[in-house]
This record gives C-alpha cells, structure tokens and sequence, in this order.
C-alpha cells in the first residue's frame, strides 16, 4: 500500500510595522523587556485599541502576492483564551471576514510543473507577548504584545501540498515573497516566522479524506521537515495496521525527533469568537487596493524570469542570486557598470559570498560597492589581472572598502598588460629546467606542473596558471618541432 | 440654599462675574460631603487636596479674568468605572480595589482643560452591572430623597451626588439604562449621548458596544453645558463619531410649537406602575397643551429588548472582563499553579452579579449557542434599531417613562435577579439601537422621584435638550408656584 501525504500550513508571520498593531509602542525584538509597553497593549482598563493602517496595507499585499481576493467586508473579531502572556484575556484576531481569501502559492511540483497550493485566507490579527521561566515563578515581557501578525493557511482540499519537498518549496516561497515586499524579515530564530503543520495520508489514487493531525512547535524548516517525516511514518504504519487516524494536535519532540499527542479534538478549546466591538469594520475599497498593490515590487518568480532573459545567466544561478531581494538588487546595481554579466554573477555567487559568510553579514553591509566590484570584473575580463590576484584585490576591497584601481597602486602589483612578459619568463625556465622538458619531451606530461610553478614563482603568483600552462605548452610544442 | 445645591449653570454665571470663587464653591461641596456621606455613600473616592489645589489654580484664572471654560471652577464627581491618572479607580469591584490607573480617560482630560474641578470617584454597582448600586464592593448608597431607598444604578453615586449637593455635576456611564434610571431615582437630570458622541477611551469597558458616557445633572441647562465638553471624535477611539458638534447650549430655551412627539405604544403594557403612568399621562398632557404634537407610534420589537440585550451585553463583558486575571495589576490571589490563581483571584475578585454575568456570557458566546443566542441577538439589535428608524420617519423625538416602577428599598429586589433586569425595559432598547436619550424629573410619587425619558434620532440631541428643557422650566416654575 503507498500513502501519499496531504499537508496544509499556518504559517505566522510577524509584520515588519514599525509601531504595534493597535497602539503606537515601538516594534524591536531587541529591546529590554517591557520597555515597548503602553496602557493598550499590557490591557490597562478603558483602554482601547486603534488599527495601524500600515498592517492592514502589508496583510493585503501579501494576499494579492499570494492571488487572494481581498474582502471589500473585514472584520476583526476576538478570540477567548486565558494566558499570562495574553493581557486582554482575548486576542484579537479575524474570524469569519479575513482580509484576504481564496488565493494560491504557485511553486515548482514534484514533477517539475507550476503546481498552485490553494490559499484559504489571510487574515491579521495581534501577537501576545513572552514569558521568562525562572526556578519556581515566571517573568511576562509584553514588547511583543500587540505586534502584527498575518496568519497565512494553505488549503488542505484544494491543492494541497503533497510531499515533503513540495512543503519545503512553499515554506521558502513565502518567506521570500514576504521578504521582497519588506512585509516580514521572517527570522525564524527571533519568532517572526511561526508555523503549524497539519497532515493526512490516503492511500494513491484515492479522492476522499482521512483525518488530520496538527503538529505545533517547531522552530526551523529543518524540524517541520522532520516532525512531517514522522508523521507520515507513523501514520502510514497505522493505517497500514488497519486503524484509524484521531483528530488530535500534537508536539514535536526536536530532540527525539518524534511527535508527541497533545490534545484531541475533544479537549480543543473553545476561543468564542465574536466580532470586536471597539473596532468598526474595514470597508476596503477597490480604489485603497490597487494603492496598495503600487506598492509591491516585482517578486521572485518574475524576477528570475527578467534576469535570465536580460542578462542571460543560467537558470540555476539566477535562483541563487534573487534568493534575496537585496543580492538580486545588489547585482542589478553592479550590472550597470559591467556587461560581463556571466563573469559577474559568478563572482558574485562565489567570490563575494564567501567572504560575506566568512565575516557572517548580509549582503546589505556589504563594503563593497557595486561600481567597485564591476570595476573588478572588467579588469579581469580585459586580462589585466589574473584571477589569483582580483581574488585578493577584493579580499583587500572587502577589509579596506577601497577601489580596485586604488589596492593595485598602493600595493604596487604588476598589472601584466602584455603577454611577452610572460613568454620572457617562460623560455628563461625552460632553459634552466632543461632535464624537465626532457621529460615532459618523453611522455611524463604531468612533470610541466613543475614549470609552470616556476613561473608562478617568478611572477610573485600574480599570473594566471592556466594561461602559464597553456604558454609552457605552446612553448615545448615550438622547440619540438 | 447653599453653594452647592446651585446649578452648574447658575455657578457658572457668578464665578464669571466673579460674586463667588470656586474656592467657595467647593468648600461648600465639601462641608455637604462631610454632613452627608456617612449616609448616602455617594463616593468610593473622595480627592479633596486634588480638588482643592485645582481650586485654587482656577481662582487664580478668575483673578486674572482668564477663565478656561464655563465650567472652570465647578467640581464635577467621576464615575468609578472612567480612568483618573494617579486616582484610584475601582470599578467598585475587589478586583480592582487598589486599581491606580497611569492615564486618564479623555473625557477626564477634556474636563481637567476645561477647568473642571475633580471632587471625587462615584459610587456604582460592580463594573456598572446593576441598577441599584447595591452590587458594589464598598456597599450600597442611599437615595438622598428617601433614606432606605435605592438610588438606582449603575451610576447611582453620581445620581445620589448632585441630588444632595455633595457634587454639582457628574459624569456617569450608561449600557443599559445606567444614566437615566439614577437621575430619575433621584430627581436629577441624566443623559445617554448618542453611541459614538463621546470617546469611550477610559471608560472600563462592560459592554462595549452598548457602554456611552453622559452627564449627570440638576437641570437640563447643566447638561447641555456639560455635554459640549465631552463631546468629540478622540482619535483614541474608532468608534467615536467624527460628527459636527453643536453648542448644545443653542438648544435651551426654545419652542415647542409642532414638535412632534411620539409615545411608543409597546412601552405602556403590563408591568408599568399604574401611578407612573398617570403622572406620565399628565406630562403628556402638558406638552400637547404647549403646542407639541402627540402621536402613538409603534416599535413592534421592544418585547425582546430585555432579552437581546442581556445576551450581548453578557457576551461582551465576559470577555471584557477576561483581562483581571491576576497577573498585571488589582487584587491577585496567590496559589500554587496559574490555574488556581486565576481562580481564587476571580472568585474572590468578582462579586455574584457579576459572576453571574461573566458565566452567562460565556455561555452564550459557547460553541454550539452562539449562533442560537448571540447571533440571533445580533438580528434582533437590528429588528429594534429598525422599529425606531420608522418611528423617527413619522416623530421628532419619543417619550417614555424611564422605569416601570417606583424607587424600591434597598435589598427588595437584589436576590431576584430576573425581577431587577425588567427594571431596564424602557432604557436598554436606545443602548441596543445606539440613541440619544434623557431622563428629566416629572414629579413625585410617595415623596419618591420618578423621571420620563425622551428619545431623538442619533446625533440629535438638541431635539430633546429643546424639550427636555422647556419642560424642566415650566414644571420648576409651576412646582415653585406650588410650594
Ligand atoms: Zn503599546
């Protein structure tokens, strides 16, 4: 028997605003506890709560990213639930009018195709704040109480996601739609990247449902990955076994790599949702969405299709390098000083990257500027320079932020301008390593890799290798004849 | 007559022409509490240096003719339920008895600009869940009028405050009757704004879609006055209403002649005191004689007011009052475990009215009731909030009494819950439908005070100011003539 999995997602988002969802409290992961507090958002009595404009414009990009249809009708309703870390008793969320309904996450399927993963709804709704566990007695920070938050759920009957490498694909497809509208930075380590998993089996080729189970608790895409492929095991050996999948909601154990069952349907709260009665509903017209929609910038999918065309690098390249808006951007600004746009992207993929990640920063502190970095590229494009050395020359850019032009004059490096400095060189070791080119001369081939050390030597590694060798042969081929 | 039995208006007039200062005033405020509060229990807060160093800045302006309103100088009680930065504010709940807000409601704030002098925290029933003020934590308060009789409630400290002269003017809050019922009690005047007229920020929500602050008073003068300072869209609170605002004052002394006054023929069925309602028939009668047209209308739902109103009120507030749990400010009970804390601190927290109201609430908000009981509230609130836009089609304005029966004595009705919810019946229905409503005093049964309510459209509360007012004034000068 072969089960396949049927997977839907909420994932939680924290919105990038920079005051909280309904009061003007500053938003910093960063800062002390309980020092972006206010009488609304630790729930002083009388207090009430004013909508931030700003959410409700990113909610609403993030549905037209994802294709929803944006409800003309919102509403904001609250949900009932005790909890230290939730000061109203109640959060406020959206119940039955979401902003954003009915939309899709287009991702590469399985098998190789465009496959839409069908988008309930997005709706907006508030965070609660943190709790500090101490020995016997826990502290409540409320910086967190009240920032934004969309919940983004993906259908479970309409497309939904079949396997774990299509999971992962849509994981990363959100975060990085949301991280190119500037809608979340999506740092899963800092919380403002949240998501719940549920998951059913049926066997191939079958239409109906079975039940599903909701897997909480996982903290990398790495651990949603794994607490899936649990899943499916277990149930699969269930059903396998001839009994039935329960309805439950369930822990993963990150350290065992196991789900653990937390609660069944039965024991599932009850949140008595109604709507919010101290905020009016939202009238979103048609004329504030497409204000809204001006606002997006051009996103992934289409980005990669642009970059392939204009600039004629691989597919799989221009993957890596739209990955993140700010390399992609980071590029293009590059792009206008070079049109060596191979030779560019690979040093950008490789060169620039490790040294980014040998320093651990992003992209956006880069000290290398991007007309420096052409500047780079074209002189290693006209042979100027050789590889080795615009290796170091941009180790030096990247410590010294200075321009390449500057480093080789400072450092006094010899720009080989002219291959006759090099054939010069090259003939001097081959007079003087004469029992070598015998060598070479009788079959031992690899014995020129001793040569072209030598003139490595003599140019103080300032010429490219290949080209040596290339010479050395050119060279040995002419004495030959 | 002292200071402090004059109205707000007359005060107003003398301090402007400087005859007395609001020192003066508000040492007779004081003299009255300290006579009477051990009798009446009108506050649960007394801010006497607060008062008397506001006094004094404001004596300080009259000096200098800089006077900040017309009601600089002029003490004013709060409602314990409407937030006072560094003033306790207890909801007269033990939940919230050592309660010290950091911020103050708007509407304090707009009074503190104004010059108002802030006298002290109101008496109420707990969390404003009543309507005798029996229900509050730091006991009941008498009505001034009649000693063992009930001031009416929520608001029935601020009621009971301006009947006696122990304020001038209060503020009070209003979800279901909680204005006008105290000011008819106690033979004051009391007015619920229209939903959305004035900013709720401050106010300690009980039913939030209902809940409306208003003007407790001695005359409707007053209440005019009052109310062009607490009205306003406050940018703290989206559903105020961002509507031009009157000097409401415009509306006093006016003609009646062809206002059209509509009784709601559904408010005069079993249930009404038979004497309340003569009495009422005579201000009927009045009114008709003054030129007003009288008409029966209908608003065929009233029947179910009662009912849809105790079903979302509770709803709200079981999850309004979900937030005192213990864990951020007002009474906790330690415990082992969060659960137990939870519980012992509400259950020592609450009182049984509100308990009673938390649970039903609940309840009703539950899966499997909500669509049976709240949603159908929900439709019922716009079958009634219809009944009234047909009425306003054909009258300008309505008038009913304000409670089907007299003042009762304090305990009478406090263990029959059901028998003190029918007290509302002519009050809810203008909370469910978000109206404009006024209670004015229309004599006296048994030396017990009994009021008649007028009801406008929304956002017209110069229409019954008009009348309530020329009312007020014929019926003072008649009773003068009398005594
Ligand atoms: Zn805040």
């Amino acid at each position: 028997m072969e089960f396949e999995p049927l997977i839907c997602f909420e994932v939680h988002a924290e919105l990038k605003t920079r005051s909280k969802l309904f009061c003007s409290c500053a938003v910093d992961p960063d800062a002390d506890p309980n020092t972006h507090i206010c009488p609304v958002c630790t729930a002083q009595p009388g207090t009430l709560p004013v909508l931030n404009k700003r959410a409700v414009e990113f909610t609403i990009m993030a549905g037209l990213a994802f294709n929803c249809r944006i409800n003309r009708r919102a509403v904001f309703a609250r949900k009932n639930y005790f909890y230290p870390d939730l000061p109203k008793g109640y959060q406020i969320s959206q119940y039955e009018h979401p902003l954003c309904e009915d939309g899709y996450v287009e991702i590469t399927g399985d098998d190789g195709k465009p496959y839409k993963v069908g988008i309930k709804r997005i709706h907006l709704e508030e965070d609660a704040g943190k709790l500090v566990h101490e020995k016997g007695y826990s502290l409540v920070d409320f910086n967190r109480a009240g920032v934004p938050l969309i919940e983004i759920v993906s259908d479970h009957t309409r497309n939904p996601i079949r396997s774990l490498k299509e999971a992962k694909e849509y994981l990363e497809t959100v975060r990085q739609t949301l991280q190119y509208m500037g809608v979340s930075d999506c740092i899963m380590e800092k919380g403002q990247f949240r998501c719940d998993v549920n998951i059913s089996l049926r066997k191939k080729g079958e239409k109906g449902f079975n039940e599903r189970v909701e897997i909480k608790n996982m903290s990398s895409f790495r651990f949603i990955l794994d607490a899936l492929q649990y899943e499916i095991k277990r149930q699969s050996e269930l059903l396998k076994a001839g009994k039935k999948i329960v309805q439950e909601t369930r822990l993963f154990d990150e350290r065992k790599k196991v789900t653990i069952p937390m609660r069944t349907k039965e024991d599932a709260p009850d949140y008595r949702y109604f709507p919010e009665p101290d905020l009016v509903e939202l009238d979103i017209s048609p004329e504030f969405v497409s204000l809204v929609k001006e606002k997006i910038p051009e996103l992934p999918a289409e980005k990669v299709k642009r970059f392939v065309e204009k600039y004629g690098i691989s597919r799989s390249d221009v993957l890596i390098l739209t990955k993140q808006r700010e390399t992609a951007d980071y590029f293009e600004r590059c792009a206008e000083y070079t049109s060596n746009y191979k030779r560019l992207s690979l040093w950008v993929i490789n060169e620039l990257f490790r040294l980014l990640k040998s320093d651990s920063i992003g992209i956006k502190e880069c000290p290398v500027k991007p007309k420096a970095f052409s500047e780079l590229i074209n002189l290693l494009s006209d042979g100027q320079i050789t590889e080795q050395i615009a290796k170091s020359i941009l180790e030096e850019m990247f410590v010294s932020g200075k321009d390449p032009s500057e480093i080789i004059k400072e450092k006094d490096i010899k720009v080989i301008q002219e291959k006759d400095v090099l054939e010069q060189m090259i003939k001097e070791v081959i007079a003087e390593n004469q029992e070598i080119v015998e060598k070479i001369k009788s079959g031992k081939r690899e014995a020129i890799n001793f040569l072209v050390g030598q003139v490595m030597k003599k140019t103080r590694g300032q010429a490219n290798a290949k080209l040596v060798r290339e010479m050395i042969l050119q060279q040995l081929d002419y004495l030959s004849l | 007559m002292e200071l402090c039995d004059l109205s707000a208006y007359k005060l107003s007039e003398l301090i402007k022409k400087k005859e007395i200062s609001p020192k003066e005033i508000l040492n007779s405020v004081l003299k009255r509490i300290k006579e009477k509060e051990p009798e009446i229990n009108a506050y649960i807060t007394v801010t006497k240096d607060l008062a008397k160093f506001q006094a004094e800045e404001a004596e300080k302006r009259q000096r200098k003719g800089e006077l900040l309103s017309d009601i600089d100088g002029i003490p004013i009680a709060i409602k314990d339920n409407i937030c006072t930065k560094g003033i306790k504010t207890t909801c007269a709940s033990n939940i919230l008895a050592n309660y010290v807000p950091p911020y103050n409601a708007t509407v304090v704030d707009r009074l503190l600009k104004a010059g108002a002098i802030i006298i002290g925290k109101t008496n109420m029933d707990e969390f404003a869940m009543g309507s005798s003020t029996e229900t509050s934590a730091f006991g009941p308060t008498q009505n001034p009028v009649k000693k063992g009789y009930v001031p009416g409630g929520s608001s029935g400290g601020s009621a009971a405050a301006v009947a006696c002269g122990e304020a001038v003017f209060a503020l009070g809050s209003d979800t279901g009757g909680s204005i006008r019922q105290p000011a008819s009690f106690c033979g004051v005047v009391g007015m619920k704004p229209t939903y959305g007229r004035v900013s709720r920020y401050g106010l300690v929500a009980y039913a939030s879609s209902l809940d409306q602050i208003g003007p407790i008073c001695k005359s409707v003068e007053d209440c005019a006055m009052l109310l062009n300072h607490i009205c306003g869209r406050d940018p703290k609170d989206t559903t105020s209403v961002s509507v031009s605002i009157p000097d409401f004052r415009s509306a006093l002394n006016q003609d009646i002649k062809g206002i059209k006054v509509g009784l709601p023929r559904e408010y005069f069925v079993e249930g009404l005191d038979s004497r309340i309602k003569d009495k009422f028939m005579e201000a009927v009668k009045f009114l008709q004689d003054a030129g007003a047209i009288v008409e029966e209308i209908s608003l065929p739902h009233t029947k179910y007011a009662i009912s849809t109103y105790y079903l979302i009120a509770t709803a709200e507030a079981s999850s309004n009052l979900a937030r005192y749990d213990g864990v951020k400010y007002g009474i906790r009970q330690s415990s082992d475990g969060l659960i137990e804390m939870y519980k012992k601190t509400r259950m020592f927290g609450f009182g049984r009215e509100v308990k009673r109201r938390i649970m039903l609430g609940t309840y009703v908000l539950s899966a499997g009731y909500y669509e049976a009981y709240y949603l159908k509230a929900l439709k019922v609130r716009t079958l009634i909030r219809e009944d009234f836009k047909k009425g306003f089609e054909k009258v300008d304005c309505m008038l009913t009494p304000v409670s089907p029966i007299l003042p009762f004595r304090i305990g009478e009705r406090i263990d029959d819950p059901l028998k003190m919810y029918l007290v509302d019946v002519y009050t809810v229905s203008l909370n469910l439908s978000g109206l404009p409503g006024i209670s004015i005093p229309c004599g006296y049964i048994d030396d017990l005070p009994i009021g008649i309510q007028l009801i406008s459209k929304a956002f017209n509360e110069q229409t019954i100011i008009k009348l309530a007012h020329f009312y007020q004034r014929s019926m003072e000068d008649k009773w003068n003539l009398n005594h």
